[in-house]
Parts: structure tokens; sequence; C-alpha cells
């Protein structure tokens, strides 16, 4: 009953290369073609047409000429950009966040998900899980909003306990010292458990013999995770290493710009905002999407690099 | 029948510790807010409420029941939440389809326009511009369209399609003269309710707490969604805090807007807080889907 179904499938793939009966196939499939067409009109509208937008970064935007019309002007803003006063401070930041986010953010859910992979109790796991998972589903809004309350000097809580101990309040928000850590540990704070769950399904798909025979051996509980369980998620880690590479330069921009106030922009100007404000608020377009464009490019070729390093030392890779 | 070494004790105690360590750090400030929204709002000021309400009532529920600007930004979020969530389901569905088939001629070149997308993107600067030629600037759908699909939902309901439903039931039905159409409506769709739970799921919760797009391009007030109201209660307000009250009357009055931020908080997440018990166990299904693909 397989064989007869299989059969006319494995004849159908080895005659694609015969272009009649790709014509046949097309033809036959005309409506899946109609179903598409609308999702491939968006991308084309909605993301293409702004890559085609990138050019008035190489030109002088003149509204009523449009972005066709608009005069070339080379590489005159990326000039301005990289001779300005803000260039270093605003690599400095961007760069400073997204290596700090990686260095606690990464490693934190993959110590939890093997933390949690060896509690036996089910029940208690379960209860772990829903609560940290929860934060997840907060918005970035909420998020920046507790932030706010919980650090008020005058009536948060942390203050009150800074108070009680004998210390002076501390007006965290606003202290471009404190800025990059009240980032990256409220992200921790938020992101951890849901980011451990891909971690947690790689380890469920590790094979209970491996650690049969490891018991068997006399191995303990640290030598089971150190030589079975990381090793075993290790690809999982490598994947995700890249994509987070990748996005090093691409820090949650929306979070930034709502912890951003005048008084820590020292350490809170990023990239992305200095676009936002030179761009929507200054209406600067070309200047700024020059700027954005700087960006997207470092970003492009940061997760080219890194999956490329990885394919030759891991054998391990997007594509 | 297994005996547990001392080692392994010692490490079950770590572990337990570590874990309700963990648990207690991410609860405690979810609990404090819920608590406080229901306390008395001095008692919250002055740091005596720590953990359980002090005072208990219902005042600062009734005070933003009464504000108007909570009232529209609620409405609003509903009605871009239900028409957003329906038209990005519409689309995934239209694109996941045809990409699921492996007789779709083309769906590899469709899908590389669709994943680049992904890694490279024409940024801030051009979209703005574009979704101001397009004269879509402060309207209902400047909330909707640009967002009208998200690729890795498509990936997820793509794999679903590919990998739960046997590939023999839509060739018989072609057999039996079927068209796409009705394969899709007739066969895939209804054994497919699971993964649209998901994909409904992941597309409501983006549209809810979703407020970029809004700051970008909305202008009216009476446009704003929940998450930009929140914003200005409880980000923009809080820059009062930085200047030196100097009359009595002030400090009280700020004292009051103190007050309302909890519950504003509390109400701003209510939706979710209700669906969670489903989004935890549908969202964790669809995180697997993906990490299948991904």
């Amino acid at each position: 009953m397989a064989k007869t179904t299989v059969q006319p499938a494995v004849q159908a793939v080895t005659e694609t290369k015969r272009s009649p009966f790709k014509w046949n196939r097309i033809l036959r499939n005309w409506q899946l073609y109609i179903l598409i067409s609308p999702v491939i009109a968006y991308y084309i509208l909605f993301q293409y047409v702004p890559m085609y937008g990138i050019q008035i970064a190489f030109k002088d935007f003149i509204a009523t000429q449009g972005i066709w019309g608009s005069p070339w002007v080379g590489f005159e803003h990326f000039d301005r950009f990289f001779n300005s006063y803000y260039f270093w401070r605003l690599i400095k930041n961007t760069l400073g966040i997204g290596l700090y986010s990686l260095a606690l953010g990464f490693p934190i859910p993959i110590i939890l998900a093997l933390l949690m992979n060896e509690v036996r109790a089910e029940r208690f796991k379960k209860f772990v899980q829903t609560i940290t998972y929860a934060p997840h589903f907060l918005s970035t809004v909420v998020v920046v909003g507790m932030m706010m309350i919980f650090l008020s000097p005058r009536y948060g809580i942390i203050n009150h306990f800074i108070e009680m101990f004998g210390g002076q309040p501390i007006n965290f928000m606003t202290e471009p010292s404190w800025f990059k850590s009240l980032y990256v540990l409220s992200d921790v704070w938020q992101t951890m458990g849901w980011s451990s769950i891909i971690y947690l399904a790689a380890l469920a798909g590790i094979d209970n013999q491996l650690h049969e025979a490891a018991r068997v051996d006399g191995a303990t509980r640290l030598q089971r995770i150190w030589h079975i369980n990381i090793p075993g998620i290790m690809p999982t880690i490598i994947i995700l290493l890249i994509l987070n590479m990748g996005s090093i330069m691409g820090i949650g921009f929306e979070k930034v710009l709502l912890m951003q106030n005048n008084l820590n922009m020292e350490s809170s100007d990023i990239i992305a905002t200095y676009v936002y404000r030179m761009g929507i608020q200054n209406a600067e377009y070309s200047f700024s999407a020059a700027i954005g464009l700087f960006n997207s490019i470092i970003n492009f070729v940061l997760l080219v690099v890194v999956n490329f390093i990885s394919r030759r030392v891991s054998e391990t890779s997007l594509w | 029948m297994q005996i547990e070494s001392r080692g392994d004790r010692i490490f079950n105690i770590i572990n337990y510790t570590v874990l309700i360590l963990v648990t207690i750090i991410v609860m405690y400030p979810l609990v404090f807010v819920l608590s406080a929204s229901f306390s008395d709002p001095q008692t919250v000021l002055r740091g005596e409420m720590l953990l359980w309400p002090k005072g208990v009532n219902l005042n600062s529920y009734v005070k933003i029941f009464q504000n108007k600007d909570i009232i529209s930004g609620f409405t609003n979020t509903l009605v871009y939440t239900s028409l957003g969530t329906f038209i990005n389901l519409a689309m995934t569905i239209l694109a996941a389809y045809p990409l699921s088939r492996k007789d779709f001629v083309g769906r590899n070149a469709i899908m590389a326009l669709l994943v680049f997308t992904m890694f490279f993107s024409g940024g801030l600067i051009p979209t703005y511009l574009l979704i101001k030629n397009l004269d879509m600037l402060n309207t209902l759908w400047v909330m909707i369209i640009p967002n009208a699909v998200s690729i890795w939902n498509i990936i997820i309901m793509r794999t679903f399609f590919q990998q739960s439903i046997p590939g023999e039931l839509q060739e018989a039905a072609t057999i039996d003269g079927c068209s796409n159409i009705k394969i899709l409506t007739r066969i895939i769709l209804p054994l497919s309710m699971p993964i649209i739970a998901v994909t409904i799921l992941f597309y409501a919760v983006g549209h809810w707490n979703a407020f970029f797009n809004a700051l970008l391009y909305l202008s009216d007030k009476d446009k704003f969604p929940l998450q930009l109201i929140l914003r200005e209660i409880l980000i923009q307000g809080q820059t009062n805090d930085m200047v030196k009250m100097s009359t009595e009357s002030a400090i009280k009055q700020q004292r009051e807007v103190e007050g309302i931020k909890y519950a504003v908080l509390v109400v701003a997440n209510i939706p979710v807080l209700a669906l969670y018990p489903f989004l935890q166990r549908y969202f964790v299904k669809g995180v697997m889907i993906g990490a299948i693909k991904g």
C-alpha cells in the first residue's frame, strides 16, 4: 500500500528537471500561487521597498523630489557620522550593552536549564517553570515601568531598603553608571526562564542510555552534566550563540529608548536611538538612514563571520 | 534501585536552593505589584507594605476606570489586537500552506525571499518614509498592515503542516478531484487547530504589548494603544520625581499618581494573565516546533 503512493512521488521528483512537467505542476497548482500572492506582495512592499529606499543614505533626500529624484552625495553622510562628536560614544555604548548582555544573558538560561533538568520532583519543576516563564509575557513598557517604580529615589522599595540599612538613596534611573547593569539585569530577569525552554527541549532529547552507562561506571551527577548533558546540547548552544552574536549591535532598541533620559544619555545613547532622534524627531532622513545602514551592515557581517567560524570549528552553522 | 551518593545529595540541596532563589527573585516583583495595587497607597509609598496588601481597598482601580485615557487606550488596543491578529493568522496560513507543499514549484526561492528579511532590512528611516508616502501615518492601518505577518510563525506553521498531516491524505484528496483550496479548508485547517491556537496567541500577545509602531506613526492621543498611555503614566510621569517638591499639595498630588501606578500595571496585564495557563502550554509547544527547524 505504502509503495504505491511513494512510487509516483519519486517519479515526479526525478522528472522535475524536464520542463514540460514543471509547467504542468505550476498550472495544476495555480491556486497555491494565488494563495501566497498577498504574502509576497506584503514582503515586496513592506520589506523590499524600504531596502530600495536605503539609497537615500547616499543622497540628499528632498521630500518634493522623492527618493529617486534626490541628488547623489556619495559617502558624505557617512563621513559626517564617523567624524561626529557622538560617534565613539555611540559605538562604545552599543557594543558595551551588547557584550554585557551576551556575557550574562547567554549563559544564565543554559545553567538554569541544566539545573531544572536535574530536578526529579515533577511538580516542583512545573512550578519553577510556570513562574520563570511569566515575565516573558510582560511588555517592555511594563518592565521599564516596574523598574521606575521600584527604583524611584523617593518612593521605591529598593531605596527604602537602602535607607533602612543607613545608606543614601540612589537615583538609579538617572545615574549613567547604573544604566547598563539595570538594562542587562532586568533583561535576564525577564527572559532567563523563557530562553531556557529550548535547552530543556534539547536536554530531553539526550539518550537516557548514556546516563545509565555513566551511572554504572560510577559517574557523579556533576560529571554526567559535564560529559553528557553539555556536549549533548552543544549544537543548540552554538546555533543560539551565532544568532546572539549577530545581534550584538542590534540590541533591544525599544527598551533602551524607554529607559533613556537626558541625565543618563552618556551611557544610554546607542546607534538605534540616535537614528530615531536624528531621523524621526529632527527629520534628517538621509543622515540617519546612513547611520542605520552602517548598523545593519555591521550586524549582517558579524552574523556571516560568526557563522563561518562556527562552521569551520564545530561543523554547526545556520547555513 | 539507584543509591544516592553523598555528593549527589549535596548537589540536590544546592540545586533546589538555587532554583528556589531564582523563583523568588522572579516572583517577588510580580506579587509586590499585585499586593500594592490593592493596598493603601500611603503604606506602599512609605515602604511599609513588603509582601501582603496593607489597608486593602479598591480605590486605585476605581480611579483607573474613571481615567478617560486608560479607557480609550484599552479599547484601541482591543481593536488593534483583534483585527491585527485576524489578518496575521490569515496571512500566515496563506503563506505556510503553499510553502509546505513539496510539489510547489518555486518554494525555495519564495522561502529565501522571506527568510532574507530576518537578517537584513531597510531599517527605520526608509520604512518610515514608505509609511508616510502611503499616507498611513496616524491611521488605524498603521498598527496592523506593517506587521501583517511574521516569518517566524510562517516557519512554525509550515513545519507543522509538513510533519503532522500525512502527505497521503492530501494525495488521496487530489485523486478524488479535490482542489488545492478545498484541501486547505477541508483537510489541513481542521487538523491544525493546535498550531492555529499557538499562532493566535503569539500574534495576540505581540499586538497587546506593542508600543513602538504607535510611538512612531500615531500622533492623535485618542488613537493611542494602552501601552503608549502606560508609558506616559509610568515612565514619563516619573520625571516629576526628579524635580524637588516644594509645596505640600504638590507632594500630595504626586502621591495620588504614584498610588495608581500599581493598579495600572495590573489592569494592563489582566488579559495576558488570564490567558497565561494556555499561553504557557501552547507557547512552549510553539517554541519546540520552531526549534526543530530553526
